[in-house]
């Protein structure tokens, strides 16, 4: 295949790309979005293969790679739990990180490719760029995948001073990106090249690190955004205007989706990158708990909770990361097609940020076969609650505090949350009394049409399933 | 100070609407506001003056002191020139007003200094806007009496029986149009029994009517008849030559012809011919909801019912106030919410805040000023074009991915940004980079373009594709596996780049192959 027919396969390839993302947009037509992507991936990597780039030697180590990491891509995707996906998401993030790392490095000891003065600069600073990046997104990934799966602990780890260190951490980078630049030979040029490496991953971590678990839907997103930067920067690096184009595209699309995120948190996108919870330093998160809630908890039955169920004519259920963690949502399907059978009119209330991943709730409700109609968005539903006669909050807190409106001394204040409070009577799920992944102490559990189901969502649930069915 | 709410008792003829009605008035008061109700403004709707002073509203003894006492006015029909006489500069009128229609009725309000919220011109696309369509809930209403009038009309019984005195078939309704009137209707025709068709120019309508338990009726002819906002257009010579054989059809063989057919801003569409009339049953009814439009039925006389060949040919117009407590329930309920809209502080005082799609739509004149029509709804609440150039470029460069576009003030100075950067670029980089750079720089524009309306749901559909499409950095592993070394210098450690190109390939491929099928068995799981 001759130079020009690879361009024109690229085109081709690119323009898939673009159709693959505008049709993920819409419900109707995602999986056409998925199936353009495909087809795109495919072109591209086959123009690639057949191109002027690469001879007849390479093509059994390239066969070779892709069917192994293809079967274990494939084994991953086919093994996970739905809920799980947050996790694969980030790993996968971690991938692309590595990847870049790794062809940036490969580029870089690459003597066949020869520039002189200005380009030979532009081409150096592309791979320094470009390995910084995929360094960052890699241990980031690593990071974000530890505080999703529970491996690491969700809390934001602040170290004192951390804006100082961050900010040393870039100095050093930008004058080891002067000494890689002065460097004379390629084995000059390793070791500032490898420093910044490292740095690069520290860097990635202290980030991913200082970041709430709260957030982490915001930061799954980011690194999404990061992965395609990375891949852009490689493209400037390769000079291949496929990896840019679509480097870019995928970078500014993670970014604009990171946006939307905070905006729907109310949160301020710098302040979530910088890391922490909110404005204030590592005591702010301790500081919600100086307004202690009074009032005292009631627990309820499964068995009453049936009841209530069944006497109520309007319901909506908020599910939270809880439901995903018990795997609840198919029982909790079950119920509602029993609820709806009898004339009760159930409804999904989500929280722009209910879970770990922008839209899990969406993807565990759809994976149940919860029809996409009876569940809604925060915006739509949220006026309805007073005429609702039980909210049942299933394994969520933080997204259901009203504290978040009543109380601006709180960390999450200014949060737009689900007020299910004012429905007539709510019902919260949960396993104990313990604080959301925010560390903010929740007043819903001590209002007085508050109750709390306590135990694992899905036990629970089953229990309250037998009794409607009885 | 907060504001006095007013209600005025209609004055148009046969009108027996109210534009609040006590429980709203409660929730009115409740908002702050003070409310004041003309006497007897609610006795045509069964409201009586005394329910209103319990909800708390106090009694004006006529029209000239509830207009002069009130800083807004709710109202059902528009304000005839009497009423617009009493008005008084800074006043804020909400009601229905058709703006289109009544040119002159607009000057006249405008001169008079006064802010007015036309609930018709509500932009009803709009999700959020759906609690204040008094539009829908006027219609739904209408659907429902027709039905009843037809049934009044119709000499037989709706459902089928099977008795003792014989078997009694179930009527035919057949309903043109397919709108929330005509939705309603198809319900409420349902609901006694009948067997119900309906057919409408928009064929997304067709799941709705099966919904409802109608059946669609398709007109043999392919053209789409969406004519943007929710309603119907005129359709082409053709269609409509099918849509009569169609409804000729139709007519020969059911008993009751519910017409809702209307497109807005032109007459009523004539889909009932005489003809069609004359081959019906005797004893048949034809219900035109169109009849103050013009009829859909060539021999309606509107406001009327009358008898022709045999058919009985309902032309009310008033089918709303002929249900007049429920309406105004909908209707006052309609404006609570557009109330709680324009007071969200609660306290009593409205704030007209054009910024706002819904208010902006509906506010037809701003403090004299003709606002209207209003532009065409922004489709996202999208602040200004984001300089999404400028701050991409800074995230390759620091690997930083804070890419928030800013608020529209900072714009300015990040255009300025921008524009010094891309100087930079422009004087020292040379022609091979800028090209590259060009690309990016589009690119990112478009990636910006396509995510930016993504609904919520698909946030981790997205993600994960976007995910899987990264992995297009394996383009730069394969073009370093093997690429031709003909007349390259000696020295370029082939095994090293072999390996860590190798390697970076079977990362790329786990998630390449990974992040599809992982996006594909998210979607399967979709469904309506």
């Amino acid at each position: 295949m001759s130079a020009n027919l690879s361009a024109v396969a690229y085109i081709g390839a690119t323009i898939l790309f673009i159709l693959s993302l505008g049709g993920l947009s819409n419900p109707e037509t995602a999986r056409r979005g998925n199936l353009y992507g495909i087809i795109g991936m495919t072109i591209a990597v086959l123009a690639t293969v057949l191109g002027p780039r690469v001879t007849a030697a390479g093509i059994p180590w390239i066969i070779g790679a892709m069917v192994i990491g293809g079967s274990v891509g494939l084994i991953a995707a086919k093994k996970v739990q739905m809920t799980q996906m947050p996790e694969l998401v980030a790993l996968m993030h971690s991938l692309v990180g590595l990847a870049a790392c790794l062809v940036g490095f490969a580029s870089y000891i690459d003597t066949s490719i020869q520039f002189a003065g200005a380009d030979k600069l532009i081409h150096e600073l592309e791979i320094y760029v470009g390995i910084y990046i995929g360094a960052v997104t890699f241990s980031g990934s690593i990071i974000a995948f530890g505080k999703l799966s529970g491996k690491i602990g969700g809390k934001p780890m602040l170290i004192p001073g951390r804006h100082a260190i961050n900010g040393i951490a870039a100095l050093i980078v930008i004058y080891y990106a002067y000494a890689f630049l002065q460097a004379p030979t390629v084995a000059d040029g390793t070791v500032p090249l490898i420093v910044m490496t490292v740095i690069g991953l520290l860097f990635g971590i202290h980030m991913v690190m200082a970041i709430g678990g709260a957030d982490m839907p915001v930061v799954v997103s980011m690194l999404n955004s990061y992965s395609g930067w990375a891949a852009a920067a490689t493209g400037f690096m390769l000079s291949n205007d496929l990896l840019i184009v679509i480097g870019a595209l995928v970078g500014s699309s993670g970014a604009i989706l990171s946006y939307i995120m905070c905006r729907a948190m109310n949160r301020n996108f710098i302040s979530v990158i910088a890391g922490g919870f909110g404005t204030g330093d590592g005591a702010k998160v301790g500081a919600g708990g100086t307004a202690q809630p009074q009032g005292e908890v009631v627990s309820i039955s499964a068995t009453d909770t049936a009841e209530l169920l069944r006497e109520a004519k309007n319901v909506i259920i908020v599910p939270g990361y809880g439901m995903a963690v018990a795997q609840a949502q198919h029982t909790v399907y079950e119920i509602t097609k029993l609820l709806r059978e009898k004339g009760v009119n159930v409804r999904f209330g989500i929280h722009p940020v209910a879970g770990r991943m922008p839209g899990h709730m969406n993807v565990l409700l759809a994976e149940a076969k919860v029809p996409y109609d009876i569940v809604m968005e925060m915006d739509e539903i949220n006026e309805d609650f007073p005429n609702t006669d039980v909210s049942m909050v299933i394994g969520a807190n933080d997204i259901v505090n009203p504290s978040a409106e009543d109380d601006p001394t709180s960390p999450i204040a200014g949060m737009p949350v689900l007020q299910v409070w004012q429905a007539k009577t709510s019902i919260v799920m949960k396993r104990s009394m313990a604080s959301g992944y925010a560390g903010v102490d929740n007043p819903l559990f001590y209002k007085d049409n508050n109750r709390m189901l306590f135990g694992d969502a899905k036990k629970m649930l089953d229990e309250v399933l037998v009794v409607l069915k009885s | 100070m907060p504001l006095t709410i007013g209600v005025p008792k209609e004055t148009f003829a046969g009108e027996k609407r109210v534009a609040s009605v006590p429980d709203v008035v409660e929730k009115l008061i409740k908002l702050g506001f003070a409310v004041r109700v003309e006497r007897g403004a609610g006795d045509a709707a069964n409201f009586a003056d005394a329910i209103y002073e319990a909800a708390g509203a106090t009694i004006a003894p006529d029209a000239a002191s509830l207009w002069s006492s009130s800083d807004i006015v709710l109202k059902v029909r528009a304000p005839n020139t009497a009423e617009v006489g009493l008005m008084k500069e800074g006043q804020t009128l909400i009601g229905f007003l058709w703006p289109a229609q009544n040119p002159e009725l607009m000057q006249q309000l405008a001169a008079k200094k006064v802010t007015v919220l036309a609930i018709d011109a509500l932009p009803r696309t709009l999700s959020r806007a759906q609690k204040m369509d008094a539009l829908t809930s006027q219609a739904g209403v209408a659907g429902y009496r027709a039905v009843i009038e037809a049934a009044n009309a119709f000499g037989r019984f709706f459902n089928g029986q099977i008795t003792a005195a014989g078997k009694v078939p179930p009527a035919k309704v057949f309903i043109a149009g397919a709108g929330v009137a005509g939705l309603a209707a198809i319900g409420t025709a349902a609901g006694l029994g009948a067997i119900v068709r309906a057919n409408d120019t928009r064929a997304e309508v067709a799941d709705q009517v099966v919904s409802l338990g109608g059946e669609f009726v398709k007109v043999d002819y392919e053209e789409e008849g969406s004519g943007g906002g929710g309603y119907a257009k005129v359709m082409s010579e053709g269609f409509q030559q099918a849509q009569r054989e169609m409804y000729a059809k139709q007519a020969r063989e059911v008993d009751i012809i519910i017409t809702t057919a209307l497109i807005p801003g032109k007459p009523a569409p004539k889909l009932i011919t005489a003809e069609m009339v004359q081959s019906m049953k005797p004893g048949s009814v034809i219900v035109d909801m169109a009849a103050e439009q013009g009829g859909n039925c060539e021999l309606t006389e509107p406001g009327q019912a009358v008898v022709k060949h045999g058919v009985t040919i309902i032309g009310y117009t008033d089918l709303v106030s002929r249900l007049a407590r429920q309406s105004s329930t909908l209707y006052a309920t309609n404006l609570q919410r557009l109330t709680e809209e324009l007071c969200k502080t609660k306290d009593g005082v409205i704030n007209v805040n054009m910024e706002d799609d819904a208010i902006r739509g509906l506010t037809v004149i701003k403090d004299g000023e003709i606002t209207w029509p209003a532009p065409a709804p922004k489709v996202a609440p999208a602040p200004a074009p984001k300089p999404a150039a400028a701050p991409p470029e800074k995230k390759s460069a620091h690997g930083h991915g804070a890419g928030a576009p800013m608020a529209g003030r900072s714009l300015a100075m990040l255009f300025g940004g921008g524009a010094v950067l891309f100087w930079l670029v422009g004087a020292f980089a040379p022609a091979s980079f800028l090209s590259h750079f060009t690309v990016f720089v589009l690119a990112c524009f478009v990636g910006y373009m396509v995510v930016w309306n993504v609904t919520p749901a698909l946030h981790t559909p997205l993600m994960s594709v976007t995910n899987a499409i990264s992995s297009i950095i394996a383009i730069g592993a394969l073009v370093q596996v093997a690429p031709p070394l003909e007349g390259v210098a000696d020295g370029r450690p082939s095994s090293w780049i072999l390996g860590l190109a190798v390697f970076a390939l079977v990362l790329t491929a786990i998630n390449m192959f990974g992040g599809f099928a992982v996006t594909r068995r998210m979607l399967a799981m979709f469904r309506k």
